[in-house]
């Protein structure tokens, strides 16, 4: 993986449905700042407000870790969501389309996963949670950083 | 050796309340002069001299309990609400919560002037604990008027938030049997809540048979916020109406898909104009040009 430059590291708070706005808001300023085009902020904000809603809900509030990646003249964005809360037992069943032990549509994990580049879970029962994803912006096909 | 300090910590409070009590004229005199009062207090000299004596009236009976420290002593009760209304017309026009603070310290060298007049031997133990009880007194004074200048703005907010919810979700009425509801901004579960009963409410009051939920104002289409526009359509379509979701951006849609969202079941037209004419066409309703413009 890149090197991080801890420079450029921001930690947002997720205790609150106000700290979500303000997640989405974050990782939507930092996506705009690397250039990245319009359907790929959308999709990377989309999936932290997945995520981060995740951490809220099942983790009972954590943060979120914002973090500028330079690779190779391409920059990325990773995104970090951590809770204590008690953990994933079954990863896999939970990585399922479908499946929530919430009231949801069950799309939050498996949804964002499909919606970034790179996405890594650390989870154990009683150990809480970490989901890291990263979007690079140079990941765009041709023709849509053509009509961007 | 305990008991005695205590005596003199309440000796020399006492002390205080006695000067605050015999000094009261003229530290208000003083103060009334001072940008705090004189700045708020615009009607007459007499007025900031008056809200003057009230503040080293709470001063006095503050100092008389002895909690010189505690900004949550009864004593300042009754000049709370006048000291923020006073903080509240200074940051109205533009000062900074640290420049108001500044404002409030600025009061105290002149009673501290008034006070060191008190005592012949400027030296002598009574006059510096005097002096020192008075500068701790005025900084929770100035604590106290920070503290109701950060509750106003509390207020504000939480104000603001209620008025948000209310005023982002208006039902319009586009034709006879048509209601829209254009979405802006973040469709949390209380939001869409808001939108859902004044929703059914209009379906109702209006006889509306056509539903329009436009979503161009909302950035972020999440699965919460999917789900939320599918328990609205589903409500609506028991209430017998039916429900266009209308404004899906293209990133959106993208989004949407690979989220793995079905909204298949939910009608949606690209912009609220295709949502309005698809409606209106429902109704039999023909909106052309007149035939002598053609």
């Amino acid at each position: 993986m890149a090197a991080r430059d801890p420079a450029m590291t921001i930690r947002v708070p997720i205790r609150s449905d106000a700290d979500l706005s303000w997640v989405r808001q974050q990782v939507r300023r930092r996506a705009a700042e690397l250039a990245f085009g319009l359907v790929q902020q959308t999709k990377l904000v989309t999936a932290a407000s997945e995520l981060a809603r995740n951490t809220l809900v099942y983790g009972g509030g954590g943060h979120m870790e914002i973090t500028s990646l330079g690779h190779g003249g391409t920059d990325g964005l990773c995104l970090s969501f951590v809770d204590d809360g008690p953990g994933i037992r079954d990863v896999r069943l939970a990585m399922t389309d479908g499946y929530t032990t919430g009231d949801g549509l069950g799309l939050g994990l498996s949804g964002a996963r499909r919606l970034v580049d790179e996405f890594t879970i650390d989870t154990e029962p009683g150990r809480g949670t970490a989901v890291t994803v990263i979007t690079w912006a140079a990941d765009l096909p041709v023709a849509e950083r053509a009509v961007r | 050796m305990q008991l005695s300090e205590q005596e003199t910590v309440a000796s020399s409070a006492r002390a205080l309340t006695g000067f605050l009590t015999r000094r009261r004229e003229q530290i208000a005199q003083r103060w009334a002069d001072v940008p705090l009062f004189r700045s708020v207090f615009t009607v007459s000299r007499d007025e900031a001299v008056e809200a003057c004596k009230s503040v080293v009236d709470a001063l006095a009976v503050v100092a008389s309990t002895g909690r010189l420290e505690d900004i949550e002593a009864p004593g300042f009760d009754t000049v709370r609400e006048q000291l923020g209304s006073m903080s509240g017309s200074r940051s109205r026009i533009g000062l900074s919560p640290a420049r108001i603070a500044e404002e409030v310290a600025a009061l105290r060298p002149s009673v501290a002037e008034l006070l060191r007049a008190e005592f012949p031997d400027p030296a002598a133990t009574e006059a510096t604990e005097g002096l020192l009880d008075l500068t701790i007194l005025m900084g929770t004074l100035r604590l106290v008027t920070m503290q109701t200048a950060l509750s106003a703005g509390e207020e504000l907010i939480a104000r603001q938030r209620q008025q948000l919810h209310e005023v982002a979700t208006p039902v319009i009425n586009l034709w006879e049997g048509i209601v829209a509801v254009p979405l802006i901004g973040t469709l949390d579960s209380a939001r869409s809540q808001v939108v859902m009963e004044s929703l059914l409410q209009s379906i109702v009051t209006q006889r509306a048979r056509y539903v329009i939920l436009d979503i161009t104002g909302v950035p972020t289409v999440d699965s919460l916020v999917a789900q939320h526009l599918m328990k609205t359509v589903a409500a609506a379509r028991l209430m017998g109406a039916d429900c266009v979701v209308s404004g899906i951006r293209p990133a959106t849609a993208q989004t949407i898909v690979q989220l793995g969202i079905d909204l298949g079941s939910v009608l949606t037209r690209a912009s609220l104009a295709d949502a309005l004419a698809y409606a209106l066409r429902h109704q039999d309703i023909d909106v052309s040009a007149r035939a002598s413009l053609r």
